[in-house]
Parts: C-alpha cells; sequence; structure tokens
C-alpha cells in the first residue's frame, strides 16, 4: 500500500500520477479462509479490518454481491452520534463514536470526519423533560451531553424559524458537541484499503448462494465464484440477512423496510451542526460538497424494493421547511433509498446463532451508519475469540425469546412503527 | 404510490391505507408460548407476494387482508380480514 500524504501527493504530481496503485486488489477467491465475512458493506469491511489489525487473523475473505460502497454504506445521511437514551446502547456507539476520533489517521484515508455537533430540538415542555432526561442518563455514563436554551439554539443555528407561531416552535435542545457527519463512502474504501494492506481478501461480484453445513456446522460457502471453505461464517449483510439465515433454516426477528434520504443543489454553508428533532423524524445537515442532506420517516411498510415513497418527499421537504424556512428556495437534487433490516426491539443484533461456527451481525435499523467502526470492532471480538465482547453480550439473537429486549424509542415488537 | 382495492370503497390511493403487520404475525389467543415468541419475534421476510394486513384508516376503516409482492409493489389481490 503506498500511504496517503502531502509528500506523496507531491511526489505524484512530478510525475503526472501514475505510480498509485489501485486502492485494494482484486483477487480470486482462495480454497479455504480461517474467516469468510458475508457482505461487503462498512461492517462488513471493518469486522475484516479489525479480525486482522487486532486479532491478528489475516486469512480472512470478504464476499460482496456487488461493489464495494453500493448498499447502504453509500445510501445514509452520514449521521455520526452516541447520545442514547438505553445504557446499552450507549456502550456500543461510544465505542464506536471513540473509534471514529483517530479513525483517519489510523486507515491513512480522509474519511471527512467532522465533529460539528448533533442536536436534537424540543419542541414543547414534554420534548425538554425528555431530551433533559437522555442527557442526564448519558452524563451519568460519561458522554458529552449538552442541554442548551432557546436562544443558545438560535445562536448556533440562525436559519431556525425560532419564532414562538412556528409550526414546530423551538423550546431548546440538547447537543452532543462531539457527534457530526463523515464522508460515507470514503469509510467503505478506507476500511476496503486498510484490510487489503492486511492480506485481507476483498471480492466483489461474488454472491453467496449457500451455506456449506455438515452436522450443524458451517464448513464453507456457495458462491456464484464456486465453493469457498471455511473455519468460521459471519453473515454481514444488510437486506440479505434473512435469506442468507434460511440457507441454515434459521428465521430471524427482522422485517426488511425502506429508508429515503434526499439531497438538494449545493449552496454556500448555512447550517454547521446536525439537526434532528425529539418530536418529527427530520434530519438536516450539509455536506462539505455544500447539498442540505435531509432524511425522515422510513416508508412504513415491508420492501424490497430500494426505491422510496413520492409521499414521504414531500412530507420530509415539509418538515425540514416548518424547521428552516430558508430551505423552500432550494432545489432537491436526488432521492434515494436503502434497505434496511429493521429488527423488533429498534437495536442489532450481534453474535452466535444455533449453527456452529456461524455468526450473525443484523437488524441495524436505520441507525448502522454511525456504528460502523464500533459494530467491525465487535463482530471481529465474536469471529476471533467464539464469544460474544462485553459490549456485544446483550445484543444476542436469543435476547426476544427471553424478553431481554433493548427499545430504545419503546414501541415493542412493531418495526414500522419505530 | 400504491393503489388498492378496498372490497368496499373500490381502487383507492396507498395514502388511504395503514400497514398494520404481516398476517403470518397474527398471534392465536391459544398458542403456546413458543409459539407465540415465533409468531412475533420472527418473519418470513421474503422477496415476493407476502400476505399483509392493512387498514383502510383514512377511508372506511376496514381491515383489509392484502397480497402484495415486497420487491414490484404489485399488490396482487385484495380482500376482508
Amino acid at each position: 500500500m503506498k500511504r496517503y500524504s502531502a509528500l506523496n501527493l507531491f511526489r505524484g504530481g512530478l510525475e503526472g500520477h501514475k505510480s498509485w496503485p489501485r486502492a485494494w486488489r482484486a483477487p480470486e477467491p482462495k480454497p479455504h479462509y480461517d474467516v469468510i465475512i458475508v457482505g461487503g458493506g462498512g461492517h462488513g469491511l471493518a469486522t475484516a479490518y479489525y479480525l486482522a489489525k487486532v486479532h491478528g487473523v489475516k486469512n480472512v475473505a470478504v464476499l460482496e454481491r456487488s461493489w464495494i460502497g453500493g448498499g447502504n454504506i453509500g445510501r445514509n445521511t452520514t449521521i455520526v452520534r452516541s447520545n442514547y437514551r438505553l445504557p446499552e446502547l450507549q456502550a456500543l456507539l461510544e465505542l464506536s463514536l471513540k473509534l471514529w476520533e483517530g479513525l483517519s489517521d489510523e486507515l491513512n484515508y480522509n474519511l471527512m470526519f467532522s465533529q460539528r455537533g448533533a442536536l436534537f430540538l424540543g419542541h414543547s415542555d414534554s420534548d425538554m423533560t425528555r431530551l433533559a432526561e437522555r442527557g442526564d442518563s448519558l452524563r451519568c455514563n460519561g458522554i458529552d451531553a449538552e442541554l442548551m436554551t432557546r436562544e443558545e439554539v438560535g445562536k448556533l443555528i440562525p436559519a431556525l424559524d425560532l419564532s414562538p407561531a412556528a409550526r414546530f416552535p423551538v423550546y431548546g435542545g440538547l447537543i452532543q458537541r462531539r457527534g457530526g457527519t463523515a464522508r460515507h463512502d470514503a469509510v467503505a474504501w478506507g476500511y476496503a484499503r486498510a484490510a487489503d494492506a492486511l492480506g485481507v481478501d476483498v471480492i466483489q461480484n461474488c454472491e453467496v448462494t449457500g451455506l456449506d453445513i455438515v452436522g450443524g456446522k458451517v464448513v464453507g460457502v456457495e458462491t456464484t465464484k464456486g465453493r469457498i471453505g471455511a473455519d468460521r461464517v459471519g453473515l454481514c449483510a444488510t437486506g440479505g440477512s434473512t435469506k442468507l439465515a434460511a440457507m441454515a433454516d434459521l428465521k430471524l426477528p427482522i422485517e426488511c423496510h425502506n429508508l429515503q434520504a434526499f439531497v438538494s443543489e449545493p449552496i454556500k454553508p448555512m447550517i454547521d451542526t446536525v439537526i434532528m428533532s425529539q418530536s418529527i423524524h427530520c434530519y438536516i445537515s450539509q455536506s462539505d460538497k455544500g447539498e442540505i442532506v435531509l432524511g425522515g420517516d422510513p416508508d412504513l411498510y415491508p420492501t424490497y424494493a430500494q426505491r422510496g415513497m413520492p409521499l414521504r418527499i414531500e412530507e420530509v421537504a415539509a418538515q425540514a421547511i416548518a424547521l428552516v424556512p430558508a430551505l423552500s428556495r432550494l432545489r432537491m437534487l436526488r432521492s434515494w433509498a436503502g434497505t434496511t433490516d429493521m429488527s423488533f426491539d429498534g437495536s442489532p443484533i450481534i453474535g452466535t446463532t444455533p449453527v456452529d461456527e456461524l455468526y450473525l451481525n443484523a437488524g441495524w435499523c436505520y441507525g448502522g451508519f454511525k456504528a460502523c467502526p464500533g459494530s467491525g470492532w465487535l463482530y471481529a471480538h465474536a469471529l476471533a475469540k467464539g464469544e460474544a465482547h462485553p459490549v456485544a453480550a446483550p445484543f444476542s439473537l436469543d435476547r426476544f425469546a427471553a424478553g431481554a429486549l433493548i427499545d430504545e424509542a419503546g414501541v415493542g415488537p412493531m418495526p414500522h412503527h419505530r | 404510490m400504491l393503489l388498492i382495492t378496498c372490497p368496499y370503497c373500490g381502487p383507492r390511493a396507498g395514502a388511504e391505507f395503514t400497514f398494520e403487520r404481516p398476517i403470518e404475525s397474527i398471534v392465536p389467543l391459544d398458542a403456546t408460548p413458543e409459539a407465540a415468541t415465533e409468531r412475533l419475534y420472527t418473519r418470513d421476510n421474503i422477496k415476493g407476494p407476502s400476505w399483509e394486513l392493512w387498514r383502510h384508516a383514512y377511508g372506511c376503516r376496514a381491515w383489509v387482508k392484502v397480497l402484495r409482492d415486497t420487491g414490484t409493489h404489485e399488490v396482487i389481490e385484495v380482500g376482508l380480514a
């Protein structure tokens, strides 16, 4: 791997940038690996990287059905934060956020990670009570959270509609200053390049069509590039989890839904923090290119279509304009959708399955991007040691039958109400 | 936008309907705890035709069952639930 640095960039410039090698190899699959990771998204690539880096397991393949960066890793709204309400999720996402800090240096890849702050707005007295409660819970567990008055919020984001007659009047907010955004496809490329440099085979256009299970133990996978043997197989493919698990006769607590996102035409900097809300499902941030990035509710019925319903475009735009009226002057540039693995308590599943040597990482709902480093770290631990990391232990597959749900929103087993 | 033919009202825009849950997830009152857990917390979650419980919530409020393709969004059949 040729390191990216100012000096190497300058040297490259002298020779017309001809000497840069490809960022990662395009290897053919070997007959056998110690660990096969099914799914080359942000989580799968991070898992492979930490397996090689932290645990020294380097005979690893990541099998990707299509291309690196083509799935949800390139379809999210790029928000990173750890300000959750429940301690299990706080531990998981804070581990992830600590890994985000310094990740660009570690991967030698500019992830454009920008800790610009993640702000939840409160629109009523009860919103403020809930935000204060969440802030207290966060600070008790050593995570930064700051309750803001209406005036402080107005100073931070002058573009907000702060009038008392606003459709969603601003009463105040809760900010996590260490939260922010990152360039999402750079995360996939950065992890792929760093994992490849450590010897991991990143194999694209290789779809898993079957799991080779002998006597209750997985010993390999059937793929479109032939059979590949493995000591251990880790499933890590949002949107494909159900289909892959069915190959091992497992039925998962997962329903696939659609989540849309939108960007406007690029404009000069106007919003330098991430705006969310305690009451409405609308996220607003501005990319480094200048586009206003918007996200909202999922489409509310199960689908694999990766194609959003038009109703949601109108709803998200209406909410965004109600919060920041100046956005009404912008043209929407693009809209797209991704398939989310909705679990039945809103929390992910990381760990073992009833099949020996088969592991599962799934059910990240619509919050998987921020967790890429943490999820990879914890899943790599499980795949290397054969048991869950203490932080991942509550997120086991059998928690649903045991009644030990981790339900951040408190909605029960209704993925479309989340 | 989905076009769902309500047995009472005829073809109506999908926006008038709310999705309730897949038919497979309805728990019979006499189900054992194991069967109830499976019904509540696991899904076939297939890409293809799937029977679902919907409600004509912003119309006649009837509960309807809909056979819908989760890959193409085609509404194949609608009946009273």
